[in-house]
């Protein structure tokens, strides 16, 4: 029969993937001596390595081979654990990836770095070319070439203890009979007194010939087990015809049946008919090929038990609150209110813990995304001579899948900056009285429905004076603009910006901070820096858990509803009168505490209209983004619920101030308000203001002096 | 129905191999190392252990010379599935009481061919 064991493919290239990443995280962690990690280590090759060969991906498992051989000399303390050898295996783990994503993704990957890093081994282990596949196992290829039916004569006569290891002469022979016609006759010559017979032991030995087509490979094969445990004979008889059947005996050492007596002839001649009629299955309908060939996208996620057990329960619950109600609905009354509304209770629990748990499936925990970071940190260290000690925390703080597949480049960015930026050379940390061993943490923690990234290094910190004047040279603030901290390191986000004097290798390469900063804001968070002279600095990422719910609260301008996202709201209020602030123009401020926030309508913003259009009237929603606050001014505030964000873009088109949509419990359709592009719109708009009043009061001067001048 | 039990710490030849029997017609449950195997022999009977030889936490080789103490164990057939063909691997694990070896690449076709050597 043929087994199709391609729907396994995924599978093993998602387990190659950990196993790469393992061999990675702990080849970064060996220390000498270390037994079980480079066991681990060995192991995860191994493994790859076996799989590929299943698959008939030769170069992943020629490859292999060379560094699970490496492995191996290590393992056994044949070889020492040197630096070299480790940066070598870091090199082969990345030739591994290289070629198992070709496998992923159906291309041809750059051969180049792989024949580079396997002599490269080969050389470390000092084996020619010749030597280094050693998995060839048929050796009998070549003798298979006979046609006609030959006569073996086989003398097989087992040890005693062979069916102690599981072993049963009758299944060997039977294997035999699938390979041709065959007869046997035992010897029980040794079999002792019946009281003397020990029940596991074998005492029989047989005389078996088999007219068969097999080589004597292939007959030595069915022995391979107990080749050790057996003298065998096999010869080829050219003259003798068939030995007449004859009755034959096994012992078999189960419980009081010490003797079986079993017609051999009758079976194997069973066996070749049920043979030769597999054969035909097998020659007419060729096994079905699936059509296209599966893509090999990694488009899947691991997800524990437990999390699918309680998907199941939920789903039990559900099918039997749905049941209870139709039930209910069969002969309705108004009786039957109160039981309605409990069925409703229960419907609208079930389907929250269902929600709930649905949305626990896509969650990973982050150390999916970490896991690249002591490598690159290790690399990075290397180049730029410094050295470093990276401390990871909160690895197993869960986030969104999609989350963390866009993460992951904005992450690498920061910490190539603070490898390159932050750590100073380690003269100027002795210099500065510190550790010349520099130290960057990554933390991830939850915070309310959001997660937060921290990543920390204890470097020099931001040169404000540095930055400042880059900005002053790039013409965004003027010499007389002052600036507050959080504002100074806000430019370091301004696209086009660097404070390097020399841009290296490291980073800066063409992705600015600036491109940092869209991409987490495209995933609905934000960044923050805090920095210290001397102590270094932190960049801290605020990210929503997930990308398809969202809290909201509703509130309603006229007769359209918004939805607020409530991790952006500070607080809602009653605009006191004594507290409104009209400045010139028609820019508002409210007093809140220390705060002065502007007032922002929003049916100005979205030129619709409303029930109120004075400010004491409405009702003020602050909300804070990008550290700056504002005030939305909103008719009314009505419930706060989650909704299902369905993208805008894909269904219409962008539009400032707006980061999506979602559909209502009545069917109605609702816009979810971007905070922090409604803040920069206010700030373009009072730009424009500005700007414009800057005009008139040029205009004005002109006039003025054009007037003076006639 | 013959009930395997298919001990391996890499989850994609686990699968494989329990598919492959399971599509053969055989009855399989599934250990993720040698001391799950243990634990899993011992709460049930099987006709046949297919077991990985490197594994964490129990290797192939100790879980053989555990599984053959048990009384239920003391003749069941018990083969390796190893990617090592040396010798000496077989020395090792014939002496813990094994009955065979398959050697890796694991091939469906002929895993079922052999495993007729030792079982019906």
């Amino acid at each position: 029969m043929s087994v199709d064991l391609s729907q396994f493919i995924p599978s093993f290239l998602e387990e190659s993937f950990e196993g790469l990443e393992l061999m990675e995280s702990s080849l970064l962690n060996l220390e000498q001596g270390d037994d079980e990690t480079i066991n681990s280590i060995f192991r995860a090759a191994h493994s790859i390595k076996g799989g590929a060969g299943t698959f008939g991906f030769n170069a992943v498992t020629e490859f292999t081979h060379l560094v699970e051989t490496l492995l191996d000399e290590m393992r056994d303390g044949r070889r020492s654990i040197e630096q070299n050898d480790v940066e070598i295996l870091l090199e082969s783990v990345d030739c591994m990836r290289l070629l198992i994503e070709a496998i992923r993704d159906e291309t041809v990957c750059d051969t180049n770095k792989i024949t580079e890093t396997s002599i490269l081994l080969e050389h470390t282990l000092a084996i020619d070319d010749s030597a280094s596949s050693s998995d060839n196992l048929d050796g009998h290829s070549a003798s298979d070439s006979e046609n006609g039916l030959s006569n073996w004569k086989i003398l097989f006569i087992p040890e005693h203890h062979l069916v102690q290891t599981g072993n049963d002469p009758l299944f060997l022979f039977n294997a035999l009979a699938d390979l041709g016609e065959l007869t046997l006759a035992a010897n029980c010559k040794e079999l002792p007194a019946l009281n003397d017979i020990d029940a596991e032991e074998l005492y029989l030995s047989w005389q078996l010939t088999l007219s068969s087509k097999a080589s004597e490979a292939e007959i030595k094969e069915v022995f391979e087990w107990v080749e050790d445990e057996c003298q065998l004979t096999i010869t080829k008889d050219e003259t003798s015809d068939k030995v007449a059947t004859e009755e034959v005996k096994t012992t078999r050492g189960s419980a009081n049946e010490s003797t079986i007596t079993e017609q051999v002839e009758s079976k194997a001649e069973q066996k070749i008919s049920s043979t030769i009629s597999a054969d035909k299955n097998t020659s007419s309908p060729a096994p079905e090929k699936t059509g296209n060939k599966a893509k090999n996208d990694l488009g899947s996620i691991r997800v524990g038990v437990d999390k699918v057990d309680s998907l199941i329960n939920l789903v039990g619950e559900l099918v039997i609150t749905q049941s209870m109600l139709s039930e209910l609905g069969n002969d309705f009354d108004l009786s039957k209110v109160e039981k309605l509304n409990s069925g409703l209770e229960e419907l609208l629990q079930n389907t929250k813990e269902l929600q709930e748990s649905v949305m626990r499936i896509r969650m990973l925990p982050i150390s999916f995304a970490f896991n690249r970071f002591p490598r690159l940190v290790h690399d990075l260290s290397k180049k730029t001579g410094k050295d470093i000690e990276l401390i990871l925390k909160g690895e197993q703080t869960e986030l969104d899948k999609t989350v963390m597949e866009q993460i992951g480049d904005p992450l690498v960015h920061l910490v190539r900056n603070a490898v390159d930026h932050g750590i100073e050379p380690a003269e100027a940390r002795i210099a500065a009285g510190k550790s010349p061993k520099g130290t960057i943490t990554l933390n991830a923690y939850h915070q309310g429905g959001s997660i937060v990234i921290e990543i920390n290094d204890d470097g020099g910190g931001i040169n404000r004076q540095a930055v400042f004047e880059k900005a002053l040279e790039k013409g965004i603030v003027d010499e007389n603009t002052t600036l507050t901290d959080p504002q100074v390191f806000d430019l370091l986000f301004e696209p086009g910006f660097s404070t390097a004097k020399e841009l290296s290798d490291i980073s800066g390469r063409g992705v600015g901070m600036d491109v940092v900063k869209k991409n987490i804001q495209s995933l609905g968070g934000r960044i923050q820096v805090e920095s210290e002279p001397g102590k270094g600095s932190t960049f801290r990422v605020n990210l929503p858990l997930t990308l398809a719910i969202l809290d909201g609260q509703l509130v309603r301008v006229g007769s359209e509803i918004y939805i607020i996202p409530l991790i952006t709201i500070v607080e809602s209020l009653q605009p006191q009168k004594d507290l409104i602030n009209r400045v010139s123009g028609d820019m508002v401020l409210y007093r809140l505490r220390e705060d002065n926030v502007p007032v922002i309508p929003i049916y100005s913003l979205f030129n619709i209209s409303s029930e109120f259009k004075d400010i004491e009237s409405s009702l003020l929603v602050v909300v804070e983004a990008d550290g700056q606050k504002i005030g939305l001014m909103v008719d009314d505030l009505l419930a706060q619920q989650q909704v299902v964000i369905k993208s805008l873009n894909d269904n219409y088109q962008q539009v400032e101030g707006i980061s999506g949509a979602t559909i209502l419990g009545d069917g109605s359709v609702a816009m979810i308000l971007d905070v922090s592009g409604i803040i920069s719109m206010a700030h373009k708009k009072s730009e424009i203001d500005q700007q414009h009043k800057k005009n008139m009061q040029l205009k004005a001067r002109q006039q003025i002096s054009e007037g003076a001048n006639c | 129905m013959t009930k395997v039990l298919v001990v391996d710490d890499s989850n994609s030849i686990r699968d494989m191999v329990s598919f492959t029997l399971k599509s053969a017609g055989y009855e399989t449950a599934e250990a993720k190392d040698g001391q799950d195997g243990l634990n899993k022999a011992k709460s049930g009977t099987f006709d046949l252990v297919i077991s990985d030889v490197n594994m964490p936490n129990m290797d192939g080789i100790e879980l053989c010379q555990e599984l053959r103490k048990l009384p239920t164990f003391k003749f069941t057939p018990i083969l390796m599935l190893t990617t090592e063909s040396s010798g000496d691997m077989k020395m090792r694990g014939k002496a813990a009481g094994a009955t065979g070896w398959l050697v890796k690449p694991f091939n469906p076709e002929k895993l079922l061919a052999t495993i007729k050597r030792v079982v019906r």
